[in-house]
């Protein structure tokens, strides 16, 4: 299943409003009266995308649950930009306590208010990469095998961030971060290791595993939307690009999410029950160099001279994912 | 203060955290100049009125359209739409129709009856309008609004000009021309038709202001050896017959002599009154002929058949002889000495025309250069009062240029009456199709206009070019980029990731709330329109 597409109205349902379309057919985020879940003031870089795609989850999960929502939030840049004592950019109830434990803490929130016949209220846990695909992930595991009634959201920038740009579990091969510099024969992080959470979370059979972007907000809003009509454990990564950590313009941030998914390199589907059921087609299809070229975490495979050869390899990885989930199979 | 249990912190808010300190650049709306806007000869504000036509709001569309130009019907059929050649969208995949769109509002507004109020307090100040063709008429309508008292004098019955006694029937309907000119008429503008005015110094003795717009009605001659019994004819005598009901006697076979949109239309006329053999020729290539491709297309599937690079060395009794031509090195068409002759019952002149200058012979501030009056840019000739525009001037010669020339005469002459300069108002920069994120743009094919089978067309003179139902208009309406121009896609407000934009509601686009936009550029980037710029922030 994909939203709702707009067959043509001018923009159509690629961009956030259109005034054409009724105020039901637009997206929550050109709700004037939306709640900005993360509001103003927060002190994430320019053009972050993580804080972007944050507001546009919560916002949609917000709308979803009527406003009743809890949000479970993990160490990372997201916890530390948004709440520097004494303040708080959130406008939603908000816990955070430790990096590694989120998912359990947000089972326990469910746990809790179950006990209390409190069923109305949802449960949303949230993290980065490090948080969710590294340190959290036993907790997750566990959230996920006991089918807690939690919406977990991992925003992926695919490094540890907060604390200087290490590599995680998420940051894919040839990337420099401060931990997998670029130096040597095979410069930047090592292929062949690192992980797909959202594909382990299929392997768990939950009822809802999805991946989006900040580039396709209509596709984010809509698979928040059918996770929270759905109960049990269920997932969504979301790709959000770190101008700081990737080494691009902050006004970029929202243009190389959409080069990931135009290129393959990062797929967008949905899977039920551990089933792949939807994935979203390529519109325009480039290769991954665009993508790589706008990122300096990449300028080493483009100088002193190109690498052809890892560039090559990275292609093949998209050219894999595009076999793999069907994205240029037409209509989606 | 109270607090529940087990708080023990006051919340403060991020709001006392002022980003917009960290700003080095500032993201700030503007509204550029559309390619289309840029290349209508009359100025029309064309992405405007297709905002306004999106939503359906389609007198709202038609109003805004006749800001600049009194007859969206007719240019919906005659204009040959150099908006379209400009428009952004031809990069993307094919232009908008715009000028599709406009004919649906031009003849919406005939089916509705809209009317245009002449609302301006009467200055008193008398203006004469010299020609009742389209630059006399756009000149009289926009002298009008301004509140002054306007006369239009021609030479002719009916008013109109070429777009009556030149263009064909079939090409633009009788109905459609007297529907948007009578609406001019009707706002008070005194016409005085077969009044030719044959001394303009002395016009203005009686008048505050005069606009010369009479027009090149002269059939340009040529001197090819003919034979006595030769039937020669020139293409604006057949033209302005068959718009009089006396059609001339063409015969079977004829031969037009000219390669513009003045000889088509006579090749076409001539086969829709029986010619069974249409024949142009002309001296030059294909590529090179001043006609329209689309004519010439037009033409030949009515079964006007072309002699390229030929050029006609005399007429007889029943035939023309034509040489055959071939390119020097410069391009330039050169004698071969290959003859042919072509039975020809008739021959028609279509080599051009020339403007009647004995109108300003009286007038010894007047310059003529090139055979054509000139002005300056505020459409005003040497002698202070008089101004001209149209044909008669330096001009590209089609009915849109003359409608513009007429809008800026009015805009000249009323500030020249009133005793005060006019300011133009200062053009945007470009917006450039390299600025626009296409990314956010619906695939959309453009729309086909229905147009007459081509074997009826041979028998009647109704339109060829049928027009755009309201749903397919809307739907042309709506490939419109809005190219620099905010159209409330709600983006910005969308993609901002400090929820610095605000939306100001429908119709009032957004505000940068600076005391948080930290100066991302992200808005920017991600504006389909292009419409916001980022501009560095003074230290
Ligand atoms: C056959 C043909 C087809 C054309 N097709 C197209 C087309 O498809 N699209 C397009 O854009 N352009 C077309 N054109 C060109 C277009 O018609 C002219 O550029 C346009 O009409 C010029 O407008 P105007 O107001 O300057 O002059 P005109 O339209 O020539 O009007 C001048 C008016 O002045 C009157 N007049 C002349 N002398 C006097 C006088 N002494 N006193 C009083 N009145 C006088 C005339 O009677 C006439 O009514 C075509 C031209 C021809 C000949
Ligand atoms: C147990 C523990 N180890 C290390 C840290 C330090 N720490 C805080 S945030 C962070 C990285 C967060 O990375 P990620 O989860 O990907 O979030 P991001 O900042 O990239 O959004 C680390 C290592 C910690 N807080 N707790
Ligand atoms: S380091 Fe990256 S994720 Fe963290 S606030 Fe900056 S841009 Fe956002
Ligand atoms: S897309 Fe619209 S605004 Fe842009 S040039 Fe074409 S008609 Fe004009
Ligand atoms: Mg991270």
């Amino acid at each position: 299943m994909t939203p709702t597409r707009v067959k043509f109205y001018q923009t159509g349902s690629f961009a956030v409003g259109n005034r054409l379309l009724p105020a039901d057919l637009r997206a929550v985020q050109s709700d004037p009266t939306r709640t900005n879940s993360l509001t103003s003031g927060h002190r994430a870089c320019q053009g972050c995308g993580e804080a972007l795609a944050a507001r546009y989850v919560l916002d949609a999960a917000m709308r979803a649950s009527k406003g009743r929502l809890v949000t479970v939030n993990a160490t990372g840049c997201l916890e530390v930009f948004s709440t520097p004592y004494p303040e708080t950019s959130w406008r939603v109830p908000w816990l955070h306590s430790l990096f590694g434990n989120a998912p359990a803490v947000a089972s326990g929130v469910a746990a809790a208010l179950k006990a209390q016949s409190r069923t109305d209220i949802r449960v949303l846990g949230q993290g980065g990469d490090g948080g969710t695909v590294d340190i959290g992930f036993g907790a997750l595991s566990g959230m996920f095998e006991r089918g807690d009634d939690v919406l977990y959201v991992c925003y992926d920038n695919q490094g540890y961030m907060n604390t200087g740009v290490q590599r995680s579990g998420a940051t894919p091969p040839a990337a420099r971060t401060s931990t997998t510099q670029a130096v040597g024969p095979e410069p930047g992080n090592v292929f062949g290791q690192g992980k797909s959470a959202p594909l382990i979370a299929m392997a768990h059979e939950i009822p809802y595993v999805a991946t989006a972007t900040i580039a396709d907000l209509r596709d984010l809003e809509y698979k928040v939307e059918r996770a929270m009509a759905l109960h049990g454990a269920r997932y969504l990564h979301v790709l959000v690009p770190c101008p700081l950590g990737w080494g691009s313009t902050a006004g970029q941030t929202v243009a190389i999410a959409r080069l990931a998914t135009q290129s393959g390199i990062f797929p967008v589907f949905e899977a039920e029950d551990g089933v792949l059921t939807a994935s979203t087609p390529i519109r325009r299809h480039v290769p991954v160099e665009e993508y790589l070229r706008l990122q300096a975490r990449f300028r080493h495979l483009f100088e002193p001279e190109r690498r052809a050869d890892v560039i090559d390899r990275i292609q093949a990885a998209a050219d894999h994912n595009i076999e793999r989930f069907h994205l240029l199979s037409g209509e989606g | 203060m109270e607090r529940p249990f087990a708080i023990t912190l006051e919340v403060g808010s991020s709001l006392a955290n002022h980003t917009g300190a960290w700003r080095t650049e500032r993201p700030v709306y503007a509204d550029k100049l559309p390619p289309c806007n840029d290349a209508c000869p009359a100025g029309e504000n064309v992405q405007r009125w297709l905002y306004e036509a999106e939503d359906g709001h389609y007198e709202r569309a038609w109003r805004e359209l006749m800001r600049d130009n009194p007859f969206p019907a007719i240019m919906g059929r005659v204009c040959y739409h150099p908006c379209q050649t400009a428009c952004n969208r031809g990069k993307l995949d094919e232009a908008v129709g715009i000028n599709a769109v406009e004919r649906f509002l031009g003849d919406e507004a005939i089916r509705q009856g809209w009317t245009v109020p002449v609302t301006a307090a009467p200055t008193g100040k008398r203006v004469l309008v010299v020609g009742a063709g389209p630059s006399g008429l756009a000149a009289a309508y926009h002298l009008r609004l301004a509140g002054h008292e306007v006369t239009v004098r021609d030479a002719g019955r009916r008013p109109g000009g070429m777009m009556r006694y030149g263009i064909p029937a079939y090409r633009l309907g009788r109905d459609v021309l007297d529907a948007e000119i009578d609406r001019i008429l009707a706002m008070g503008v005194t016409f005085e038709p077969e009044t030719p005015v044959t001394d303009a110094a002395a016009a203005l003795a009686d008048f505050d202001a005069v606009f010369l717009a009479i027009g090149a009605q002269l059939s340009r001659r040529t001197d090819i050896p003919a034979g006595d019994s030769a039937r020669i004819l020139d293409a604006l005598g057949v033209l302005r017959g068959v718009a009089e009901d006396e059609p001339p006697l063409l015969g079977r076979r004829v031969v037009v002599y000219g390669g513009g949109n003045t000889a088509m239309d006579v090749a076409r006329t001539a086969r829709r009154l029986g010619a069974t053999d249409a024949v142009v020729v002309y001296r030059r290539t294909r590529q090179r002929m001043p006609a329209q491709p689309f004519e010439v297309t037009e033409a030949e599937e009515e079964g006007v058949r072309m002699h390229w690079l030929t050029t006609i060395t005399a007429a007889g009794n029943g035939t023309v002889t034509v040489e055959k031509m071939r390119l020097d090195e410069t391009g330039f068409p050169q004698p071969t000495g290959e003859f042919e002759e072509l039975p020809a019952d008739s021959m028609v002149l279509a080599i051009g025309q020339d403007v009647d200058r004995s109108i300003v012979d009286g007038l010894a501030g007047v310059r003529v250069d090139s055979g054509v009056v000139q002005v300056g840019a505020d459409m005003m000739t040497g002698v202070p009062g008089v101004f001209a525009g149209g044909d008669m001037v330096p001009s590209e010669r089609t009915v849109t240029t003359a409608v513009g020339h007429g809008k800026r005469a009015a805009r000249y002459i009323d500030a020249w009456l009133r005793g005060r300069p006019y300011q133009s108002p200062a053009r945007p920069p470009r917006a450039a199709f390299e600025r626009l994120n296409t990314w956010y743009y619906s695939d959309a094919p453009a729309t086909v206009r229905p147009r007459l089978d081509a074997a009826r067309r041979t028998s009647t003179f109704d339109e060829v070019v049928g027009g755009l139902d309201e749903d397919t208009a809307l739907f042309e309406a709506r490939r419109c980029l809005s190219c620099g121009n905010c159209f409330e896609c709600d983006n910005c407000y969308g993609v901002c990731p400090d929820n610095a934009v605000i939306k100001l509601g429908p119709g009032r686009r957004y505000a940068i709330d600076l005391e948080y936009c930290k100066g991302c550029g992200i808005c920017v980037t991600e504006c389909p329109a292009g419409a916001i710029d980022l501009v560095p922030e003074e230290p």
